[in-house]
Order: structure tokens, then sequence, then C-alpha cells
């Protein structure tokens, strides 16, 4: 155990010039991520100056916008030290029964638009039930809710997906592009921005933001502080959902399409992002900014390898390394002695 | 020379303790925690709970706190009826309690650690509309706490505290305590893990919460530290209360003998008593 | 984490759970999975396995089972696997067919890790007849009956050849997976390469083309090779990598059609999107659609619910002790054949147009 002197201030230990590093990122877990984000840009736009293009910068902003919204309310549930393997299910379910809606059985947009929304936030409803009052490890209900939400997709559409023409403007209204100087955005882009501001307010700035990382840190904890844990948590599920819904949305207009088989690797692409980001699995700590980084990196990775001329399978071997090389520079940090 | 029943009351007897709990029972499937307990506090004391391991002091003070709601028994909270579902229910009646876990969350800072669950929002409508939390007001009230409780050994309150010792922690958990304890503040071994000065420092701490007139409950099974501090000793053994004493009435060994078993309340008030070599003498 | 089973009322809760859940899941399977068309004592025994019941391709070749199996008097049994790719599902279903005592199973393989369950059901006496994907190796069925998805690009490399006359061709090549390797994904995107006069290297192999050479008749450069996942973001995903590569691509080899409306969504953003020579296979009616709309250019139709009715007849009639069904010429497998759908038809390339097309289509019309 430290000693301290009489009336002095904790006493400093001498610090290497990498302890000194690993202190800084350890306060500001979101550097890590953002430096590896330059990085990769500058690597890349150095390999092939066409990387760093405007229209190159735009595409990696549009690809990036429908995982990046997902991966928000996944970051959510794994700051509760929870996982959501149901995210891409959820946001089909919603997409789906938006379109069915509003082109098969002539339901207004408005309302069209709303039933989906509601429809994720039910979904994310349900998660957290299972969760909070049934007692099962998010994991295994996300499991299972991944193959029901899939298959009431299933049985309501029979596989069918719905073309954009046959879709009101209002659901189409988030692939509606425009151009800011030389770059080419999407409405959905904003859409999104708007998410990730609202979740990075209230994580950062309210009670309940601060809730949900006590929850996730140190669940017993936080129960005796007099924390409602279980309403915390059951929140950060609706609330998941909810988003999940909105990237449905999105997702219709980046498509052109709303359609069962879109976004196939949607769980595995938003835990990515969200582990790169440096939120860690066992909850407490991270936040919505890494995430954004995050899904920014595996993009522009992806971008990159392919301006590169690398074939599409080192691509995948690419990621993989990435998410490894991510971890660990994340475990490191961590690891600052007190 | 003393007997029980005076042993139980406080000098001027007709006081209302501030805390009363009687007949207070849990159970654990097959596994009694309390098996019918009564306690009382009086005003402006330090009421030491001792007892072997396994006698049901952690259950005791959970059932007052709100961290677990007893099977069945009463609580009266300054002569009101009261009875806590849930931890903050207890904070809410002004009683405060640091766990031995400290229940701090390590990833957050002090002053967040300082207010959970009673976070301050800023004023006006970034406050009431937008919910927005009032954290430097919170880091400085935060500091101002700490300082007139005399902890000098955290000064900065935007520390997370997992980078903080284990005697650090503790002043936090303890400050937490003290400063938004209004009626009761629990101490559940708060010097357990704590060095020599760093004890003294949680000791004077308790007696300056006396000093404010704020009653401390507090388990210890350091009876040097149960002595130096406590008023009455409540006597935890089996799941039921053994009995109450004072520093004054008994001495460590007889406090010991009793929470073992190896003599009982009755036999220490009969002159029985044990010496240092564990003889018993009259 | 939470930590479940931590008490004796959370331990009969999930208790409880688990019964409902079970007894759930045999209520819906028990009711859920076969859909007869008759049961009488001579109806044969059928089970249609496909790689998912997600994709309208493998939906409309259930739903066309469906509807003829009362013509053949077959009994027949529908099910799938969780998701393309998943084999354990089928070898399961697999092992039902026999144990329900069917007399063929009608299957469109995941991967080879079913081939063992399929060898012990022809072990057992089923006949059993691959749709759609050859397995590998292709003896392991007893026969397949398949769109010749080789062919099938061939045609549209051929119209894009005598489209291009003799421009030079900028090339993106819109393929289906990166993380596994699918016959039809190598099939037609090397049929189209041939089609077009284009030396492919190894056939089973994507990308190992020479970046650029000659086709026939002009100048071609291949700027990329991208996957899609078959579907629209993947399409647009694609195409706009591509399209960071070279802006001025003017032929589009797409897997299928909702990876070719993806690709021309980016185009059109791109403000790139006239001239460009979409090229597709499959041959829904959104698919046709979209040709008729002048998204797609053209694309090779295939018949899955002629795969799975002839399939079916053939089971039934051997079960009845007709003769078996016999490749096609020079094919390892029973052709069901493919037809171009275009409204520009091109010299030397024989085609159908929308209309046509439309009522030949499967999926929602």
């Amino acid at each position: 155990m430290t000693t301290a002197p009489a009336a002095a201030p904790v006493a400093r230990r001498r610090q290497t010039p990498l302890q000194r590093v690993q202190n800084v990122l350890h306060s500001r877990p979101a550097i890590s991520p953002a430096v590896l984000l330059i990085l990769t840009l500058v690597v890349f736009s150095l390999i092939n100056p066409r990387f760093m293009s405007a229209p190159s910068m735009s595409t990696l902003v549009q690809q990036t916008v429908v995982v990046a919204c997902l991966a928000v309310g996944q970051t959510l549930i794994i700051l509760t030290a929870g996982i959501d393997l149901s995210v891409g299910a959820v946001a089909i379910m919603a997409m789906m029964f938006s379109a069915s809606l509003a082109s098969n059985h002539g339901v207004p947009a408005l309302l069209a638009l709303l039933i989906g929304l509601l429809v994720g936030t039910a979904a994310g409803a349900v998660n957290g039930l299972l969760v909070t009052r049934v007692n099962l490890p998010p994991f295994i209900v996300t499991l299972g809710t991944l193959s029901i939400f899939t298959a009431i997709t299933l049985l309501y559409t029979k596989g069918q997906s719905v073309q954009g023409g046959n879709l009101p403007a209002l659901l189409n209204w988030t692939g509606h592009s425009f151009s800011i100087g030389s770059f080419r955005i999407t409405t959905g882009v904003f859409v999104v921005a708007a998410v990730y501001l609202a979740v990075g307010f209230a994580l950062s700035q309210t009670a309940w933001g601060r809730h949900v990382y006590a929850v996730g840190d140190d669940p017993e904890s936080a129960r005796l502080s007099g924390i409602a844990s279980k309403r915390v948590l059951l929140s950060v599920y609706v609330v998941a959902g909810l988003i999940y819904g909105i990237a449905a949305w999105v997702l219709i207009g980046r498509s052109g399409a709303a359609s069962p088989n879109a976004i196939a690797n949607a769980n595995l692409e938003s835990i990515t992002a969200v582990v790169i980001g440096g939120t860690s699995l066992f909850g407490g700590r991270g936040g919505v900014l890494g995430t954004l980084l995050g899904a920014l990196i595996v993009q522009s990775f992806s971008i990159g390898l392919s301006i590169a001329g690398v074939d599409q399978q080192y691509r995948l071997l690419a990621v993989g390394v990435l998410v490894i090389v991510a971890v660990s520079v994340d475990q490191w940090i961590r690891s600052v002695k007190a | 020379m003393t007997t029980t029943a005076d042993l139980g009351k406080h000098p001027a007897d007709t006081t209302t303790p501030v805390l009363r709990a009687r007949g207070l029972v849990k159970t654990f499937g097959r596994v009694v925690g309390l098996d019918g307990v009564d306690l009382d506090l009086y005003p402006g004391e330090v009421l030491a709970v001792i007892g072997d391991n396994g006698a049901g002091k952690s259950t005791l003070i959970k059932c007052l706190s709100g961290a677990l709601v007893p099977d069945s028994g009463t609580l009266e909270l300054e002569g009101r009826a009261v009875s806590f579902k849930r931890p903050q229910d207890a904070r809410d009646a002004g009683i405060e309690t640091v766990y031995q876990t400290l229940a701090v969350i390590p990833a957050l800072d002090i002053a967040s650690n300082l207010y959970l669950a009673r976070e301050e929002r800023r004023t006006g409508p970034l406050g009431s509309v937008l919910r927005m939390l009032d954290k430097k007001g919170m880091r400085d009230r935060a500091g101002s706490a700490m300082q007139d409780l005399g902890i000098q050994t955290v000064q900065n309150m935007q520390q997370a505290v997992e980078t903080l010792s284990g005697g650090q922690r503790q002043a936090v958990a303890v400050a937490r305590a003290a400063a938004f304890g209004s009626k009761v503040v629990i101490l559940d071994e708060p010097t357990a893990a704590l060095g020599v000065k760093e004890s003294n420092q949680v000791l004077a701490l308790i007696e300056s919460l006396r000093e404010k007139g704020l009653p401390v409950i507090l388990i210890s099974h350091n009876m040097p530290h149960v002595w130096q501090v406590a008023d009455r000793i409540h006597i935890q053994r089996l799941a039921g209360r053994a009995g109450v004493i004072t520093p004054q009435s008994h001495t460590m060994n007889d406090g010991v003998a009793i929470m073992t078993g190896a003599m009982t309340l009755e036999e220490s008030e009969h002159g029985v008593h044990l010496t240092d070599k564990g003889e018993v003498t009259t | 984490m939470y930590s479940p089973f931590t008490s004796p009322s959370a331990r009969k809760r999930v208790a409880a759970l688990g019964a409902t859940a079970v007894v759930l899941s045999v209520g819906l399977a028990a009711c859920g999975s076969s859909d007869s068309g008759s049961t009488g004592s001579d109806s044969v025994g059928v089970a249609l396995i496909t790689k998912d019941s997600t994709n309208p391709f493998f939906v409309a070749m259930q739903e066309g089972a469906k509807a003829d199996a009362s013509k053949n008097n077959v009994d027949l049994t529908i099910a799938a696997g969780a998701k393309d790719g998943d084999e354990d599902g089928q070898i399961k279903a697999i092992e039902d067919a026999v144990a329900r005592g069917d007399k063929g199973i009608l299957i469109t393989p995941n991967g080879p890790g079913v081939n063992p369950a399929i060898k012990q059901a022809r072990d057992a006496g089923l006949y059993v007849i691959a749709l759609d994907t050859p397995p590998d190796p292709p003896d392991t069925v007893d026969i397949t009956f398949a769109t010749d998805n080789f062919l099938a690009g061939q045609l549209i490399g051929e119209w894009t050849k005598a489209q291009l006359g003799g421009e030079p061709a900028t090339i993106a090549l819109l393929d289906l997976f990166n993380d596994k390797i699918v016959s039809v994904d190598y099939n037609r995107d090397q049929g189209f390469l041939t089609g077009m006069g284009i030396d492919t290297g190894d056939p089973q192999v994507n990308g190992d083309e020479a970046p650029s050479g000659s086709y026939d008749g002009g100048d071609y450069s291949i700027v990329c090779n991208e996957p899609t996942d078959g579907a629209e973001d993947g399409g647009r995903t694609g195409m706009e990598n591509c399209l960071t590569k070279n802006d001025n691509i003017n032929v589009v080899y797409t897997i299928n059609e909702p990876s070719a409306v993806g690709a021309y969504n980016a185009l059109k953003a791109a403000g790139k999107e006239s001239g460009v020579l979409i090229v597709s296979v499959d041959g829904g009616c959104a698919g046709v659609q979209s040709v008729a709309d002048g998204v797609i250019g053209a694309t090779s139709q295939q018949y899955p619910l002629k795969m799975a009715t002839l399939g079916m007849e053939a089971i039934a009639k051997i079960a009845r002790g007709g003769d078996k069904p016999a490749s096609s010429d020079g094919l390892d497998f029973f052709n069901t054949g493919v037809a171009l759908v275009t409204d520009k038809p091109a010299d030397g390339v024989e085609s159908i147009d929308t209309t046509k097309g439309g009522e030949l289509c499967w999926g929602t019309k």
C-alpha cells in the first residue's frame, strides 16, 4: 500500500514516457481509435492519392452510416456489460414492417415510419425484459431473439423485398443526396449524426448516462448506491431498439429498397465498430465517439484496400487483424497502475 | 454492579432511540441469517456491532440499509415505523451506509461517486429540459465536503476511483456516507483493509460524526478500534443478539468471550471475567 | 455481468421458460414444416430442403413445389437451413426425411458438409436430387437439376459484347461473397467474361484475370472485383468502391438483380449512370421489372420452380417404377434452362423481351 507524507497529496512515482502515454489514453479513451483512424487515412492516401479525394471521402461516410447507427445501440448495451446479437434482425424487422405497410397496405408514410420505429423499440423492450425480469444473460437472450425476429420478418414478408420506387418519399428520404462543396452527403448522414449527438450528450451530461456506466462497471455497487439497476438496464435495451429502427430508415435510403437480405453481417460489424472504438466488453468504459471512429476505421480499411487493388479475401484478413490489434492496444491502456 | 437491565439503556433512558429494530428475521433458503434480532441506536452515540464470522452482522445492517428486506420484524426510525424495500428508500430516509465492498464505481471519478444516484442538475432549462448535470458544481461541493471531513489524502475530485489506493477509496466511501447521512451512518468494517495511519483517520472521522450529533453503527472485528471509539457494543452471535455491553463495563477479552460463546452475558455480570490468559476468575 | 441461476426462484423461472420453449417449438415444428399435397396410401413422400427460407429464389422454389405437390400425389415436406451456409440445419432435415420414410430428397446444398448425410440417405434407398447448385463432388447426389450458371453468365457476356460494338470496355465485376467460395459465384462471373471473349485463367477462381487486354472486338480493363452479399446495400457499396478506383466504368456485371439495383443507385448518385451496361442473372419478377425500367440492360432468367417441380415429378416417377432421369448432353447435370431477358436484343444472341420474361418470372408478380 502506498504511504503518503503527512499533509502532501499522493506521492508521484516517476513515470516513463510510455507510462505517461498510457495514462493519457486511459483518461481519454477515444484518442486511441482517433490516432488509428488518422494513421489509416494517411497510409492509404500514400498508397493511392485517390483515397483522399472528396468523392472517396464522401463514399466513406455514406458507406459507414448504417453500421455506425446500429453501433450506437450496440455501444449502449456493451457499456452495460451485455451484448446484442439481434441487432441486424431488429433493424430488418422494423424496416420490412414500415416498407410493407406503406407499399402493400396503403398505410400513410409517416404512420408507417412510426410503426417501424415502434417495432424496433418493442423488440428492444423484449430483449430488455428477458434480461432484467427473467435474468437471462444478454448473449443468450439476443441469440434467441435473433432467430425469433428473423422468423417473424420472414413469415411477414415471405422473403420479398420492396423496391424504392414502390415506397413513399418519406421512407426514401434518408437516401436523398446533395452537395456541400465538393462533398456529397445524404440526409441519412445527418440523421445518424443527430443520433450520435443525442446519445453522446445523454451518456456524458445526464444522470442516466452515469447510471449506465455504473451499472456496467459494477452492477451490485450501483444497486447498493441506490441506482435502480434493472430499470436502467431495461431503458438501455429499449433505447437501443429505437436506434435500430432509425438505422433501418437510413438503410432504406442507402439501399434504394427494403430487402430482408440486407446488412447480412450487421451483428459482427456493429460489435467490431464498438470494440475497435475502445468500449470494453466488460462494461463501464467507452462511449459513442470511439464507436464512430471504429466504424470509420473499418470502412476506411475496406475502401483503402479496394483502391490499392488488394484481393477481396485479404480485406477479410485485414479486418480480423485490425480487431485483434485494436483490442490489444485497448487492454494495454486499461492496465494502467494506480 | 451493573445489571443487564442497566446495560441495555442509555444513561438518559427516556430518550427515544433513533433506530429501533425488533424481531428481525432473515433466512436464505435453509440458512438462518437473523433469528429475531433486536437493535437500538440512541442519538449521538457510536454503536459497535461485533460478532464472529457468520454471526449475522452484515445481514443485520443490510436489513437496516434496505439492501435486504427482512422476512419479518419491525423497524422504527425516530419513533415512526418504516420499511425499506431497496437501498434508495433507506437513503431517502437519511440512513447512509458504507458496505464492506465500499459500493463505489471504479470507472467513475470521485465527484461522480459521491453524488451517485443523487446527481444535481444545472439550473434553468439546461437542467430541467435537457437534464444536464452540474458537473462543476458537484466537483466543487465534493471537494469541500472532503475537506470539511478532514480528508487530506484525496485532492483531485476528477480522479477515477480505480486509480486510488484502498485507503483512499475507503475515505471516499465514508465521505459519501458522512456528507449525505442525516439520521444514521452505518459503516461495515471500515478499517479492515487499512494501515495504522489510515485507520486512525477513519476513527477520527467517526468521532467527528458523533460530535456533529450523527449516530453511527460500526461493524468491526478490530477490538482495539471498537473499544477506542464505541459508546455501546452490540454483540451478535449465531443469528441473534447475545447482549449489549460498554467499553467501561467489560474488557475486550470479555467481549470476545461472549461473542464466541465462551461466556454468557449473565456470567459476565455475576463477576465472571476472563484474564488475559483466558482463565476464568471472579 | 448479471449471473443467472443465483436464487431458487430464478431457477424456477428459467425452468418454466425452458419448458415453455420446448413445448412451443415442438408444437410449431409439428404444425409448421410439413405441407402435404395429399396423404393417400399411394402418395410419395418427398422432402425439399433449400439453403434458407429468406432468399426469394428459395421461397419461390418452395411455393412452386407446394403448388404442384398434389398434381403428382406427393406428400411434400419443406425444410431449410437457418441461413445460407447452414449445413447442420440441412443435415438434420435429411435425417428427418430418412426417418419419415420419404422416397426422395430435393436439396440445394449449403456446402460439402452435408455430403455424408446425403450418402446415408442414398444408402437408405432415397433418391437424392440437387437443385440449382451441384454439390462438390457432383456425384454425391443421384442427379442435379440446375441452371447452367456458366451459360447464364455467357449469355449476358455475349449480349454485352454485341452492345459494345468494339468500344473499349471498362468493367466492374460485382460478385457474391468474399468469405466463401461457391460455384454460382465463379460460374456466373467467369461465364460472363468468357461470353465477352476474355481469358479467365482458372474458371473456378474469380479475380485471376489480366487486368487489361482484349475482348472479342476491342480492349477491356477490369477495374474491380467486389463482394455484395447479393443484396442492394452490398451492390451499392461494391459499386462505390469500384467508382473510387475508376469513375468511367461502362460495363457492370452483377451476381443478381438486387445487387444490380444497388449498383445502379450508386452510379446514379455519382451522376454516372448514363451509357452504362448493367447485366445480371436470376430473372425474378422484380428483376425483370428492373430490365423493363431500364435499370438493368439484360438479365439471364432461370427457373427455380421448374427445378423443384421437375425434381418432384422425377422422384414420384421413380417411386412408381419409372425410369431415372439423365443428365443433359455435355453437362453433368440436368439443365432446367436459362433465357436472356432484354428489351434491346443483340444480334447473334437469342433473347426474350420483358413481357415474356414477366410471364415466366418467379417471385411475386
